[in-house]
């Protein structure tokens, strides 16, 4: 279709409006309240043009292209009717363009600018408004508001947090935040979507005020550091000061579509940190001392040389880090198995998704997400269990919650607590902690009963059917008797059983709710039985979908930071493949399946292990029984930590190794729904910090490797050639918007969803799965069940974010409770209280709600003053070795 | 009270209005109160933000605690030209209120409305489901003191 914009013939597309043809064609045609992220809304009349055969002028921004059309932008008429409404919108504002933040950026003063538009003609009595600085990082100034409606649509449509709306009428039309509370007292989770969407200075980045206008930042895409959505971050970098201003997200990038949270916006403080480590730094007589790299890798090479002779290559274990990138993960695995000569690595995927790993690639024959983030919107029926997606995966609890707020997809939300996604839920069930497999298999006893599994589907693409229809079919899984197991009414189990059965596609999404229990494996495989037998796999929209928790944990994984497998999963123990790694790297490898990070702290703790080196890791704030963590790390003979800061493990370190941030090296993240992204260099590190990967290979060839990568490219291309799944991603395809695994060869597009038509195990595994109680449950002396997780403003140990001082005052550490549990033991809300197990005992004070079930209690393990991980329970998942994060037996008592 | 109100409503976003107006109605002040907003919000699942925004929208409706007796003089023009301004002067100087205003005793609140639709009998005005026509300065000082004197 074409059309004719100023007598010069455009292709258009179907479905396109004349504004957006224009601009693709980069012809300006003033506009306010439209924005290709919320779409036309014809409210401000900037747009207006004139159309053969229709009369006056029309607003282009609605009006959809039709073949032929003949659209005119430039005539006096139209540019006449622009002006007024610019100059309306400019005279009925306080627009004060020389001390705008916005100068330079603003879309009005552009208009203005186009127009010729030298000052406001019209002089209105303008009411005096006072900013609001309530927030912690978002300001909100109505004097310059021109109320175009943009972050009204895009904080209900967009990130669906619905706080803003249009107060009262007329001329005193206002955005309002809740029932016109001030934004810091306001609903606001302060995700910035409104500030990166206003087209004016009315709503603005708080921490940026006075730090530069537009132009004089250098912009730099990369990959968010936090969660493992991986959200596209466009950083505003003040080059001269080697520091980032802003970050705003990258509008067409398919993970995040320009969304961002708090921490990936926000969260950056920790990069311009003065605690940032800027030399090597050895121990010694108990202090710790400067050191030059050289001094300190010969000193680690010797002593890493030293224990290899005297106690093997077994003595020596390393920890790899889902924080930093494919490439320096791939070094450090490929250093502990080739340069030590051990499967000593692991990684805390271990403490997060081993159990996925294990469950998935068993039953599927891959451990990943099935299915991509674009595809959400494509579920009929969506079902999200144990995972509080607003606060670890908040952009893709937008993309959920647009599918909701669409019409067309229906929630069910299955979890101990009633988090803020089930505000957005058809039906909301809270079960017990450990409760899952009881209560899963039983969705699938009423499936069964009633009929509604997909049997065209089980009988070409599964086996084990027979076996799981014996287990499940048991009487024990009626809806009346795991009522009593998990707490929720049998109505409701049949309720969601019929709702997620029926639906044509239906998917899940779930976290470590279901992965961190002895029974992580079963509750996974249970999650993956469910959608085999509902027909859910293999399409776009279904799906097995576990959320990855840091932003390269997916592909620590994928480059076999794993004491059992080489990178692409590839088993150490499998001769044939030991062979292609023994001949690629021209060593003997090691078949002796290494230890897992809680088999490392226990070997540290018997002697057995004599040094450990730790890259951007914090066991101790991270791994079960702190107690038992900080005696293995005492005991230890040589520890390693290399890490941006001094962090609470590196305090027990040997030799610490400064390393750069995410923002100060290249490489490549790959992101939960397996889109391998690249990390661009912005800005330079400070003192002598390095790259792991540098770091890696100095101590590697210190160590006599005779490595020679030059680029981080150079790692690249050998990942692409030992690692199947990886063949085509190659250092120069990845481009912008990355590549999905697998992606076999160089011409292969990537792969959005998993198992179409075929499992990667050839046919999908049933299995019966009977219920197993958790390890450790409430009894007369700890009444409680204790279950922890994180917290929308914080990330995991808080080594980044607690750096940033506006998220430590949005949340610090807090017992969530019961009503009922407070008031039978005369607790006030946010009174401090001592919370203990057989472990350990922490204060912390009470978060009193009824969000949450009486006798379960819950905390955040964010913060190294209230460790939740004290208290945890190190007993492991037999197969995945998964501690038992979500369950143990607590109790509270009152300080006083 | 809010059980009461949602138990005549089915939990549809399209009762909105309704449901505004019957938790006013029920309030003694007459207004919507923030407790109010959050309970709708949670029974209808509508934002707190669109709620206010319809509750700021329609003159109808308070987010301010109101006088139990609300006075809606209409401001539109067939009243206004039979002199709606001058009963507007007096009800203020007897009342000692300011529009908007609630008295000191709680009793009386002054708003403005658009057309009641009986212009008829113009200036007009409404005390809560009351109509008051062919208004005069002498009537609303009578009618005021009725009220008033009704509650003393
Ligand atoms: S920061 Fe996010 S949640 Fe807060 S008002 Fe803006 S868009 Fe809404
Ligand atoms: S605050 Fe900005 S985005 Fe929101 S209505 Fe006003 S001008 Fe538009
Ligand atoms: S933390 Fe996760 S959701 Fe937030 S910006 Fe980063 S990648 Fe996106
Ligand atoms: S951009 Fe078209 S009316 Fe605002
Ligand atoms: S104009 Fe006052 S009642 Fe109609």
């Amino acid at each position: 279709m074409k059309i004719f914009i100023n007598g010069k013939a455009y292709d258009a597309f179907p479905g396109e409006m004349v504004l957006q043809v224009a601009l693709r064609n980069e012809i300006f045609i003033p506009h306010l309240c439209y924005h290709p992220r919320t779409g036309p809304a014809a409210k401000c009349r900037a747009c207006v043009v004139e159309v053969e055969n229709l009369p006056g002028l029309q607003t282009s921004c609605n009006l959809p292209a039709r073949d032929g059309m003949q659209v005119t932008t430039n005539s006096e008429a139209v540019l006449q009717a622009q002006r007024v409404v610019i100059d309306l919108a400019l005279s009925s504002g306080k627009h004060d363009c020389l001390a705008c933040e916005q100068n330079g950026n603003c879309e009005l003063q552009n208009a203005a600018y186009f127009l010729g538009i030298e000052r406001p003609s019209y002089e209105f009595a303008l009411e005096e408004k006072v900013p609001d600085a309530s927030s912690e990082f978002v300001y909100v100034d109505r004097a310059k508001c021109i109320s175009c409606g943009r972050c009204v649509s895009g904080c209900n449509n967009n990130v669906v947090n619905e706080v803003i709306n249009f107060g009262n009428r007329g001329f005193h039309t206002k955005i309002i935040f809740d029932n016109d509370k001030l934004l810091g007292e306001s609903s606001c989770v302060q995700c910035g979507e409104c500030v990166q969407l206003c087209p004016v200075g009315a709503i603005i980045d708080k921490r940026a005020i006075g730090q530069g206008r537009s132009w004089e930042m250098e912009k730099v895409e990369t990959v968010c550091a936090y969660c493992g959505v991986g959200c596209r971050l466009e950083l505003h970098i003040n080059r001269k000061e080697n520091r980032i201003i802003r970050i705003t997200g990258v509008e067409d990038s398919p993970t995040n579509e320009g969304m961002l949270c708090v921490k990936g916006r926000y969260g950056f403080d920790f990069i311009a940190s003065p605690e940032r480590l800027t030399t090597p730094l050895i121990r010694e007589n108990g202090k710790f001392r400067e050191a030059s790299w050289d001094e300190a890798i010969s000193l680690i090479a010797s002593r890493f040389r030293s224990i290899i002779e005297e106690h093997g290559s077994n003595a020596i274990a390393g920890l790899s880090s889902a924080k930093v990138t494919n490439e320096e993960n791939f070094l450090f695995q490929k250093f502990m198995r080739r340069e030590v000569g051990t499967n000593n690595v692991d990684h805390c995927a271990r403490l997060c998704h081993s159990s996925t790993v294990a469950g998935l690639a068993a039953s599927l024959g891959s451990g990943a997400m099935t299915n991509d983030i674009a595809g959400i919107k494509n579920a009929d029926v969506i079902m999200i269990i144990g995972s509080d997606t607003s606060a670890a995966h908040p952009v893709i609890a937008a993309r959920i919650k647009q599918a909701v707020r669409e019409g067309r997809t229906k929630l069910i939300v299955i979890d101990p607590k009633k988090i803020v996604m089930a505000n957005y839920a058809d039906i909301y069930a809270a079960h017990l902690p450990g409760s899952d497999v009881a209560l899963l298999n039983c969705l699938m006893h009423v499936i069964l009963k009633n009929g509604w599994e997909d049997s065209k589907y089980i009988e070409e693409r599964l086996e084990g059917y027979e076996e799981l229809r014996k287990e499940v079919l048991q009487d024990k899984y009626k809806p009346e008797n795991v009522e009593k197991i998990s707490g929720v009414p049998a109505t409701t189990l049949h309720r969601i059983a019929e709702m997620f059965a029926k639906a044509e596609t239906a998917s899940i999404f779930y976290a470590m709710g279901i992965t961190q229990h002895t029974t992580g494996r079963d509750n996974v495989w249970s999650v993956a039985n469910l959608q085999m037998i509902c027909g859910n796999l293999g399409k776009i929209g279904g799906g097995v979908n576990p959320l990855r928790g840091q932003s390269n944990v997916q592909g620590a994984c994928d480059m076999g930071c794993l004491p059992n497998v080489y990178p692409g999963y590839q088993s150490v123990q499998d001769e044939k493949i030991r062979e292609k790694f023994e001949k690629a790297w021209g060593r003997k490898l090691s078949s002796e399946t290494g230890l897992t990070v809680i088999e490392m702290v226990d070997g540290a703790y018997e002697g057995k292990v004599k040094a450990l080196y730790v890259m951007g890791e914090n066991p101790f704030l991270s791994d079960p029984d702190q107690h038992h963590v900080i005696s293995a790390l005492e005991k230890i003979d040589f520890l390693v930590v290399q890490d941006m800061f001094l962090t609470e493990t590196a305090e027990f370190a040997d030799v610490v190794l400064p390393a750069t941030s995410f923002v100060e090296k290249e490489g490549n993240f790959t992101n939960t729904e397996r889109r391998v992204q690249k990390l661009n260099i912005a800005l330079t590190p400070p003192g002598a910090a390095k790259a792991d990967w540098e770091i890696i290979q100095m101590l590697a060839n210190s160590m006599a490797a005779g490595w020679q990568y030059r680029t981080v490219s150079d790692i690249c291309d050998e990942i692409n050639q030992l690692t199947p799944q990886y063949a085509g991603i190659t250092w120069e395809r990845i481009g912008r918007n990355g590549l999905q695994w697998p992606c076999p060869t160089e011409t292969h597009p990537g792969t959005p969803y998993l198992h179409k038509d075929r499992f990667a195990r050839g046919l999908g595994l049933l299995r019966g799965i009977p219920f197993i109680e958790a390890a450790e449950l409430p009894d007369e002396e700890y009444p409680l069940i204790l279950t922890t997780g994180r917290v929308l403003q914080h990330f995991h140990t808080g080594t980044m974010t607690r750096k940033t001082p506006g998220l430590n005052n949005l949340a610090g550490p807090m017992v969530m409770m019961s009503v009922e549990d407070a008031e039978a033991m005369g607790i006030g809300n946010s009174e401090p209280v001592k919370i203990a197990t057989r472990r350990g005992e922490i204060e912390a004070p009470a978060f009193v709600t009824r969000r949450i079930k009486k006798g379960v209690i819950y905390i955040p393990f964010h913060y190294k003053e209230s460790p939740a991980n004290r208290l945890t329970n190190p007993v492991v998942d037999p197969v995945a070795k998964i501690p038992e994060y979500k369950v143990c037996a607590a109790k509270i008592r009152k300080i006083s | 009270m809010y059980e009461e109100i949602f138990a005549k409503y089915s939990a549809d976003k399209e009762n909105l209005i309704a449901i505004l107006h019957d938790v006013q109605n029920n309030h003694p002040q007459h207004y919507v109160s923030p407790e109010a907003i959050n309970r709708v919000s949670e029974y209808l699942r509508i934002p707190v933000s669109h709620i206010q925004g319809v509750l700021t929208f329609y003159t109808m409706y308070s987010t301010r605690p109101r006088g139990k007796y609300i006075i809606r003089l209409c401001e539109s023009p067939p009243c206004f030209l039979r002199g709606s301004e001058s009963i507007l002067a007096k009800l203020k100087q007897l009342l000692g209120v300011k529009l908007e205003g609630t008295t000191s005793d709680g009793l009386f609140t002054l708003e403005l409305c658009a057309c009641l639709g009986v212009c008829g009998n113009a200036p007009v005005m409404m005390i809560n489901d009351e109509l008051y026509g062919d208004l005069t300065e002498e009537k609303v000082v009578a009618v005021i003191k009725k009220l008033t004197g009704g509650e003393a």
